[in-house]
């Protein structure tokens, strides 16, 4: 028993040892974009947890007589139709952005990883079910199938982040499948089998840790995606409920004034941008530093 | 390869299979009782609840779901779609109209962006470190980054509100109006073609850089061939094998895309026709374009695996 937990302490010594952290991190951080990324990521994180005390005005209350006002020294982004400021909006928008894209990433990525390890580690029958069923979904337009998800559930952020983490669990299970079959047959795995570890042992011990490095970067890409998703899925009406302010919906409530106001339109699009391509940014990065197979992938 | 084809069509049907059920579950679970949404709000009213069971059986909809996805998958077979509940049409005839119009589009941008993005990554791969690479890394992350329908309303506002060079919106069968068919094109093009454009000029410019380390294009270096024949002969072969997969994807994008790009322009297609029967709860219609949709995409992905297999003999007997 004693020999059993000595031996499973030893092949536990996998995971990055500190000098390979200290060189991921160079790798990652030599180019300047990635930096200017990892910034702006800070930056949103900020904004969204401060919004309260960054915002000049409440995102909420319509204030009529103040309405579709251009940029001035008052409204620096100036008002929406409803006289509500613009800046104020966007930054509270950061935190319906934030939260759809790390919540929807989340249950995307656990759900997928789960699917993945149990194709990829029992082989056979569950093999074929699950993949057949994630090349289904694959068949979906992610777009389409968030939208029918979302309206299937009814609106509502919630619904939303679910749709969105149903949509994008195809790449993860994937990803995660194809990790595990080469994974699996390494030495370290057999030898763990040998002492008599079981299955769930092998998993969470060997296979899920040396699994990861691949699946962070594709966290990092994808978070970008689920921030694009839930902006069009707010600018087709899905989601939030006014006055709640999204980014997606502002674009769509602008619009029918861009010929007097564009920025209306223009600068919560330049808000998602900013942030989606952050994210792209870093998620290269860490490919560089952590796996450069996954190079251009999306 | 002949087997490979025939396992790959096997998996594709089973896909489609499965497809079918997934669709046919996720709509029926679709919030609201579609009858009354059918029924005028006065008929609503003035109904009895026998009169409301006789609608649900006309439609079908008071048997249960198995019995109704057989029926569903018999009617399929006929190119029967079923009725729309909000048009009252027969869902075939309106997408009937409505699938040339986002094909006509998405085609457009599928073949535009396949090209151009492996040209420009092909470019950017053999003048690495060029102001070109530059400007090409530069616009496909870009790309990757805007948010379509954003980019819509950006284009709208230059070349149709400030330049007044295109139409702002609408479509014109090019059997119609070539010219203006045309015209109204170029808008929603760009949009739908951007991202897979992007895509797939960072997946060719990246294993470009890949193979142009391999020996054997060393070797053809030093033998002294022209540049011209190194790049086609041995390194566009090999390096487009990986991109040839996000051809699939591609698709994918653009389809899922002409949702929201058909909404900012206002065309008549698939994708908007799609989001207004969301709203409505037309079941039959998301049924209908989710399952065109996805059987587009199996069918590309298909042709996609067998090409794959074509190019790189190890996948056929992997």
């Amino acid at each position: 028993m004693e020999r059993k937990a000595q031996i499973s302490q030893i092949s536990l010594e996998t995971p990055p040892r500190v000098g390979e952290l200290r060189r991921i991190t160079r790798v990652m951080f030599t180019r300047k974009v990635v930096v200017l990324g990892a910034i702006i990521i800070i930056l949103m994180i900020l904004v969204a947890a401060f919004a309260p005390w960054l915002a000049p005005y409440d995102p909420y209350e319509t204030n009529l007589p103040e309405a579709l006002q251009p940029p001035n020294a008052h409204h620096l982004l100036g008002t929406d139709s409803l006289g509500r400021d613009t800046l104020s909006r966007i930054i509270y928008g950061s935190r319906i952005s934030l939260l759809v894209g790390i919540v929807s990433i989340f249950i995307a990525a656990s759900l997928g990883m789960t699917l993945g390890l149990i194709a990829g580690y029992y082989r056979g029958v569950p093999n074929t079910l699950i993949m057949r069923f994630i090349d289904a979904l694959m068949a979906f337009p992610m777009m389409l199938l968030a939208l029918v998800v979302a309206s299937v559930l009814g609106g509502g952020l919630s619904n939303v982040i679910i749709a969105i983490g149903i949509a994008l669990t195809t790449v993860y299970a994937r990803l995660m499948c194809g990790q595990v079959l080469t994974i699996k047959e390494n030495d370290y795995v057999m030898a763990a089998r040998s002492y008599g570890a079981s299955n769930s042992l092998i998993m969470v011990r060997h296979i899920i840790p040396n699994c990861l490095p691949p699946l962070i970067v594709l966290v990092t890409m994808q978070m970008g995606s689920a921030i694009l998703a839930e902006a069009g899925l707010s600018f087709l009406g899905i989601g939030i409920t006014p006055p709640g302010a999204a980014w997606g919906a502002m674009v769509n409530n602008g619009y029918k004034y861009l010929l007097d106001l564009p920025i209306l339109s223009f600068a919560p699009g330049i808000a998602i941008m900013l942030v989606v391509f952050a994210f792209n940014m870093v998620g290269d990065g860490l490919r560089d530093a952590l796996d450069p197979r996954l190079r251009g992938t999306v | 390869m002949g087997t490979y084809i025939i396992r790959r069509l096997i998996q594709s049907v089973f896909v489609i299979i499965i497809v079918t059920c997934l669709v046919f579950v996720v709509i029926r679970f679709l919030p609201g009782d579609p009858i009354l949404v059918y029924l005028s709000q006065q008929q609503v009213d003035t109904f009895t609840i026998e009169q409301l069971n006789k609608a649900r059986a006309e439609f079908g909809l008071d048997k249960p779901i198995p019995v109704q996805y057989i029926y569903w998958i018999k009617d399929l077979f006929r190119g029967d779609l079923g009725m729309s509940l909000f048009y009252r049409e027969h869902v075939s005839a309106l997408i009937a109209e409505r699938v040339p119009v986002t094909l006509y589009l998405g085609l457009i941008a599928f073949v535009i962006s396949q090209i151009l993005g492996i040209t420009f990554g092909t470019i950017s791969a053999l003048r690495r470190g060029s102001r070109t690479d530059t400007a090409v890394t530069l616009v496909a992350n870009l790309g990757i980054t805007v948010p379509i329908f954003w980019l819509g309303i950006l284009l709208i506002y230059f070349f149709g509100l400030k330049l007044n060079w295109l139409p702002r919106f609408g479509y014109t069968s090019p059997f119609v109006d070539f010219v203006q068919s045309l015209r109204q094109a170029i808008l929603p093009v760009i949009c739908l073609a951007i991202f897979p454009l992007a895509a797939s000029a960072r997946q060719t410019r990246s294993s470009m850089l890949e193979v142009i380390r391999q020996d054997y294009v060393r070797t053809a270096w030093s033998k002294g061939l022209r540049e011209r024949v190194i790049v086609m002969k041995h390194v566009l072969k090999n390096g487009l094998i990986p991109v040839v997969t996000l051809a699939g994807i591609g698709l994918s994008l653009i389809l899922g895309g002409s949702v929201l790009v058909e909404t900012v322009f206002n065309i008549p297609g698939m994708g908007r026709l799609g989001v207004e029967a969301v709203f409505s709860q037309d079941y039959a219609i998301i049924q209908a374009i989710i399952l065109i949709m996805a059987v587009m995409i199996v069918t590309v992905n298909l042709l996609v695996d067998i090409s794959y297999g074509w190019l790189d003999p190890r996948v056929r007997y992997g």
